[in-house]
């Protein structure tokens, strides 16, 4: 799964420690999640959705299969 | 990892390993002592080399505890993904070695290496875990 976590903290100008802080989650965590290494569980997506104020579609984007 | 880094739950781990391998050393001494000095036979001798394997089960007993402890679903992947490693690498080496010696190839080797292979193997599943963040120590600072 593809996100916007990157850009949504670029904007904010928060580093991954601070998202990480904000979602009291390993800075590790944060790093894969934006990597795209590790998609996280339904209730972290929610927290973070709720974190940057958007609906989950506007942070997580399930890839197309052709 | 500094244990200033640490969260709750691997700060627990650390202190519970550090008291068990304590205390497997102690138990260690004092049974091996005990054995040189009293050759103790029957249930006494059983009881008392039974002894020196309760700090190894209670290091396995604190891992599983960090399992269920660890409140960070990412870390705790990637202790699952340590563990599994670790049991893959000590039942195929414990596999293997089993049937050399059944066929003469090699000697004998005491069971409880098994735990020793199982220990080294956590050592093996943190390298993978590490070579799959290659990444992650240069990003978003």
């Amino acid at each position: 799964m593809k996100n916007r976590l990157k850009l949504l903290r670029a904007e904010r100008n928060w580093s991954q420690g601070d998202v990480a802080e904000k979602l009291e989650v390993s800075r590790q965590s944060v790093n894969a999640i934006e990597t795209g290494r590790y998609d996280p569980s339904l209730p972290l997506a929610f927290r973070i959705a709720r974190l940057f104020d958007l609906p989950i579609e506007m942070i997580f984007i399930p890839e197309q299969k052709d | 990892m500094a244990l200033t880094r640490m969260n709750k739950a691997q700060r627990r781990y650390v202190q519970r390993v550090m008291l068990f391998m304590s205390g497997y050393v102690l138990i260690l001494m004092g049974v091996t002592a005990f054995f040189r000095s009293s050759h103790p036979q029957g249930l006494s001798a059983v009881a008392a080399a039974i002894l020196p394997a309760l700090p190894i089960i209670g290091v396995l007993w604190a891992i599983g505890r960090l399992l269920v402890e660890e409140r960070d679903e990412y870390l705790r992947l990637q202790l699952v993904r340590q563990s599994l490693v670790a049991t893959a690498f000590a039942l195929t080496v414990a596999t293997v070695w089993g049937f050399l010696e059944s066929f003469e190839q090699v000697s004998h080797v005491p069971a409880y290496f098994a735990a020793i292979l199982w220990f080294a193997g956590l050592g093996l599943g943190s390298c993978v875990n590490a070579l799959s963040r290659p990444r992650e120590e240069n990003e978003g600072e």
